[in-house]
């Protein structure tokens, strides 16, 4: 028993640390581990919450409604969409820049100055430029037809709704993962490619035998990134569609879709069970990521 | 074999030089348009030289948009107030996991790290109904005090504190400082890189949330700017010149933050990218 009894000083080390670490424990489990539990519960109950507020234990009711819930499975398919175009594109074009302005290019910072320009800006200022550019008589149909290629209605016909919506997610979100690629290239030994030059391996060769190998840990990272990004993509959908996920249900996603049955159906046991749904989903990517990237240690 | 080299190097710098104009035309049109009366934006020239220039869409969303000035001081607000709090307390519980001996710091530092993996999909339905529980819905602090600590950060400054010299706490400690004196008055101003890299993204998450606001806010005069400006969009769809306005305004201080601090954004993200 004399083992737990603190000393003096250990005491005024226990004080200070809970002193210290307080607003963040009180937030933690005020407005994360509570709403976890929280969510939980709502989950496995039909919720309402006008009048009297009411929960009623449904078991897995929310669960199997999803299977026959046309909305969802619509909203899944656009989201599974979304995520497999945007993700390798994405990625792909984020290595093919941060490689090029590896090349030792003259005014590198100039490009990496301009290239960050949307990350820094918010998705509400995007959407409200893109969405003025993609008139029917806008910026980007006026070049296309300039140059004869074909024009599209690019926000209410919805076979392309979506497709705007990525091309410009894409053309936002490449660069930030560039700038991750950047630092990584810029650690890989200059050694390396001089072997590689020695060898007669040309600039193409080099970069597919040499930079791709030793990026696999970055590449991992920003795909499980951009996986997580992706899957959660709401902002744009809701201010392209008004909230609706329109035009006819093509730019409906997860996380829109969570969004309109907790806050405008009053259905927010049926929300939280697609959200944790969801949640389940990013979790099970972030941990085959995990795992993945402790495979590559050897590197 | 030299001229070959900057042949290449010369296509890459063309590629390069075509990707910035595509990132950068989308901005330069909006800052054009948003110095253009109406009738020139709508009559569809390809001019990004305004024929008539003008200042009036700005004088007009602070003067007649009654709550546009009103947006930009509740994100003023809500960024400034969450960011120094964000600070001062992913700060202090970093310090603690890093510095301060206490039973339960394991589990703790094991906590903070599962909290990174939740999606704020999950808690934003309790959230909501926690908010307004407290009665906090349209308030600053239902907006500020959920998001007053950051996992991602407090887990950057337990790195930071790790690695921090024990002479310097030591010395402190000598000259008959306590240790909150230590940690504010010594250890804090030492932490200055950490927390301007932290400073910037904190600001810029805040600044630029939009799902949290939409649902928290709903009374029009407690908007942030992105929620008033898609709320300004869908009434107001054809005054293109008001919208780029705003847009400009609300995009010019991050853009300030980042000319000013360019070296923490690239500090910050070369942390982020550490895995």
């Amino acid at each position: 028993m004399a083992k737990w009894k603190l000393s003096k000083s250990q005491l005024r080390e226990t004080g200070q640390g809970y002193l210290f670490m307080s607003p963040a424990i009180l937030t933690i489990v005020v407005f994360l581990i509570g709403p976890i539990l929280f969510a939980l519960f709502l989950a496995f109950n039909r919720v309402n919450l006008l009048g009297d507020v009411s929960f009623d234990f449904v078991w897995f009711d929310n669960f199997t409604r999803m299977a026959n819930d046309e909305r969802a499975l619509i909203a899944l398919k656009n989201t599974a969409f979304y995520v497999g175009i945007v993700v390798p594109v994405q990625t792909i074009l984020a290595l093919v820049l941060a490689s090029s302005l590896n090349a030792g290019m003259k005014g590198e910072k100039w490009f990496r100055v301009i290239y960050f320009l949307p990350t820094l800006t918010s998705s509400a200022v995007l959407v409200m430029i893109f969405m003025w550019m993609y008139r029917p008589d806008g910026l980007i149909n006026t070049l296309l037809s300039g140059v004869g290629l074909p024009t599209y209605n690019w926000v209410n016909d919805p076979s392309v709704a979506l497709i705007s919506i990525m091309i410009m997610n894409i053309w936002a979100t490449a660069p930030f993962f560039m700038v991750i690629y950047l630092a990584a290239l810029q650690d890989i030994p200059d050694s390396l490619y001089e072997a590689a030059e020695l060898d007669g391996a040309s600039g193409i060769q080099k970069f597919w035998h040499v930079t791709v190998p030793l990026l696999r840990p970055v590449t991992a990272f920003a795909v499980i990134m951009g996986i997580i990004g992706t899957f959660q993509l709401f902002d744009q959908s809701y201010m392209f569609s008004g909230g609706s996920g329109g035009p006819n249900n093509s730019t409906l996603t997860v996380v829109l879709l969570i969004y309109q049955y907790a806050f405008s159906n009053n259905q927010m046991g049926y929300a939280a069970a697609l959200a944790v749904a969801l949640a389940l989903i990013i979790l099970t990517a972030t941990l085959i990521q995990r795992k993945l990237q402790k495979d590559e240690q050897v590197y | 074999m030299r001229k070959k080299i900057n042949v290449g190097k010369a296509f890459l710098f063309i590629f390069l030089t075509i990707y910035a104009v595509i990132t950068v035309i989308p901005f330069i049109w909006a800052l054009s348009a948003s110095f253009k009366p109406l009738n020139e934006i709508l009559s569809g020239g390809l001019n990004f030289i305004p024929e008539t220039f003008t200042v009036d869409n700005y004088i007009t969303i602070f003067t007649e948009q009654g709550l546009f000035p009103r947006w930009l001081l509740n994100s003023v607000i809500v960024a400034v107030i969450g960011t120094a709090l964000n600070l001062v307390f992913n700060s202090m519980a970093g310090y603690a996991l890093a510095r301060i001996s206490f039973p339960g710091r394991t589990v703790w530092f094991i906590i903070v790290l599962a909290v990174l993996m939740i999606p704020m999909q999950v808690t934003m339905i309790p959230n909501f109904l926690i908010l307004r529980e407290l009665g906090w819905l349209n308030s600053y602090q239902g907006l500020i005090v959920p998001g007053m600590i950051n996992a991602t950060f407090i887990f950057m400054m337990r790195q930071f504190f790790v690695n921090f010299p024990k002479e310097v706490e030591e010395a402190a400690a000598i000259d008959g400082l306590g240790r909150i004196g230590t940690f504010f008055r010594i250890v804090m101003p030492m932490a200055k890189p950490a927390l301007g890299a932290q400073a910037i993204f904190v600001f810029m998450a805040f600044w630029n949330n939009f799902m949290a606001p939409l649902i928290i806010m709903t009374d029009a005069s407690m908007y942030t700017l992105p929620v008033g400006l898609n709320a300004f969009q869908s009434d107001y769809a054809t005054y293109w010149n008001y919208i780029m306005a705003a847009s400009m305004v609300f995009t010019l201080p991050v853009l300030l933050l980042y000319i000013f601090f360019n070296q923490f954004f690239l500090k910050g993200l070369s942390f982020r990218g550490d895995k």
